[in-house]
């Protein structure tokens, strides 16, 4: 197998037992990384080995199953918090993932410090997820939703966000890779120029959690979310990154048990940080199976699969240019492995199903992000996303498919 | 008129003649290249079946006792599906559409590769076609 030297993408792959799988009699190609990756051996081992010896509910019991739980939950958290840099565990909240992460700022943050007139920036490479929470929020308080327009290559137009910006401006909320077309934001930048005038930022990090070096430190961001299903841990699981500050202010997102410090029934007091927000018994297994993954990550090497990825994205984006009638979105230069394509005359649909037939695991249509397709004037794209374990032999297939698929629909 | 279930054996007839799936999927590609072009009168929001990736528009009427069908999608294999639907039902009664059992999507051998999603748009459009046809049904014998 060609790879970046030293990269042994054999031996990681020999750790996915689905991509052993085959599909129509071929081995399977999965290029839907950007929707869920597949997950190691290691991760589902952690999953069994909690279920196996440990399972217990935590923090409350004495026993020393319950210490052990508790123990493997926390250390999670410790591990979640040197991924991305953040300051302190009690800043790491778990959630199911990206989604409820931007739905508890936009009901504790939101509801509490939002009014009538105040003014919330998303642009128009958002994903449902962060833009319906922003929505549902202004319509309630009578705030104002405003959108970062794009140029045709899905970058967004940096002047016009200075444009938006004003004292009004209470929370800037931007996705920082598009799931869409891969599209990395300046989010840095964007982070500077919010804080400027006062407004309060929240990341999307659901797909450049996998692929960026993420120090929320360095980004200064406010709030910042993922999901650990898209790199390589189970599904259900995420966390939600905020400044201690604005988490201490802010009200609790649910009630119930965890979230308390006493109940009574003329009032109750809330725990502390990140326990706040927590309330109820979480998702204990896959929060435990997320290290094994973070691990997984760290023991190859982000930097080592950014390379990888990186090359699969230019050798990917070279062949694919040569397939006469395709047409690749978002084909700029800061981007993460994500190709978004649309082929003249074809649906995306109809590729995705001959591509199927061909073994070959594709996302089509918006993508959930339906105000972007409206941007960029289509109705959708096909997309390929790539992952520490994909190769290019596959990206040859993915060619191959292609052309096979154009034929019969042609 | 052929009865239903007639045609529906007529088609997996046809789709035996083919070996490989690219074969299946092209004669299904092109069953959808000869379905009638719908009036764009009834391009509609309204007539729009919700829940399909592509767009599918699906249109009837009621003449003589029978029921006719016009559909059309932006997608090509989901028009296939339109094409095949629309020659098993249209010109039928609502009686014998309601009724009648759907044999030959299992039967022409691409159940699997029509599966989830895909299938979801064949299920809608199948309810689409039975739901109309009950419409009918309702509305002729109340006259």
């Amino acid at each position: 197998m060609t790879s970046t030297a030293g990269y042994d993408v054999e031996r990681i792959r020999s750790q996915f037992p689905i991509l052993q799988r085959e599909l129509k009699g071929k081995p399977l190609v999965y290029f839907d990384n950007a929707a869920t990756s597949q997950k190691p051996q290691v991760v589902i081992d952690a999953l069994v080995e909690y279920y196996s010896m440990y399972n217990a509910n935590i923090h409350r019991g004495i026993h020393t199953l319950a210490e052990e739980a508790t123990a493997a939950y926390e250390a999670t958290r410790e591990a979640v918090r040197a991924f991305i840099g953040a300051p302190s565990t009690e800043e790491i909240i778990f959630t199911r993932g990206t989604t409820e992460g931007i739905n508890l700022v936009a009901y504790s943050w939101g509801r509490a410090n939002i009014l009538e007139g105040d003014e919330i920036i998303i642009s128009s490479l958002e994903h449902h997820s962060n833009i319906v929470p922003w929505q549902m929020l202004a319509a309630e308080k009578g705030a104002v939703l405003k959108v970062i327009p794009i140029n045709a290559h899905g970058e967004i137009l940096l002047e016009e966000y200075y444009k938006l910006l004003n004292p009004r401006t209470k929370l800037v909320s931007v996705v920082h890779a598009s799931n869409s077309l891969g599209v990395i934001n300046p989010v840095k930048v964007i982070i500077d120029a919010a804080h400027a005038v006062g407004a309060v930022v929240m990341i999307d990090g659901a797909q450049s959690t996998v692929h960026l070096d993420i120090n929320v430190q360095e980004l200064d961001c406010d709030f910042f979310a993922f999901s650990g299903h898209k790199l390589y841990a189970p599904t259900g699981v995420g966390a939600l990154y905020g400044k201690r500050e604005l988490l201490e202010a802010m009200p609790p997102f649910h009630g119930g048990g965890e979230m308390i410090k006493e109940v009574r029934f003329d009032g109750t007091t809330y725990n502390d940080l990140p326990y706040k927000f927590e309330a109820g018994t979480p998702n204990i297994a896959d929060t435990v199976a997320m290290k094994a993954a973070l691990e997984f990550i760290n023991g190859i090497g982000k930097e080592n699969i950014r390379r990888h990825e990186n090359d699969l994205l230019q050798y990917g984006t070279e062949q694919l240019r040569q397939i006469p009638g395709i047409q690749i979105k978002g084909d700029v230069a800061e981007k993460v492995s994500v190709i978004s394509f649309v082929a003249e005359g074809i649906h995306p649909q109809d590729l995705g199903v001959l591509l199927d037939q061909q073994g070959i695991a594709v996302r089509t249509g918006s993508h959930c992000t339906m105000p972007l397709m409206q941007c960029l004037n289509i109705t959708g794209t096909t997309r390929a996303s790539f992952a520490a374990y994909n190769t290019k032999e596959e990206i040859d297939r993915l060619v191959a498919g292609l052309h096979k698929a154009i034929k019969i629909l042609r | 008129m052929a009865l239903i279930a007639d045609i529906q054996q007529e088609i997996v007839e046809e789709f035996s003649l083919f070996d490989t799936w690219e074969e299946k999927y092209e004669y299904l590609i092109d069953l959808g290249k000869k379905l009638p072009a719908i009036d764009p009168l009834y391009k509609t929001e309204e007539n729009k079946i919700k829940g399909c990736q592509s767009q599918v528009w699906m249109h009837s009427e009621y003449k003589d006792g029978h029921v006719f069908f016009q559909a059309d999608s932006d997608a090509m294999i989901v028009k296939g599906l339109a094409g095949m639907l629309v020659r098993v039902f249209s010109g039928q009664k609502p009686a014998d559409i309601v009724g009648a059992p759907v044999t030959f999507i299992d039967d022409i051998g691409m159940t699997s590769h029509l599966a989830q999603t895909r299938s979801n748009g064949l299920r809608a459009m199948l309810k689409q076609i039975k739901l109309d046809a009950l419409a009918w049904q309702s509305k002729s014998s109340a006259t």
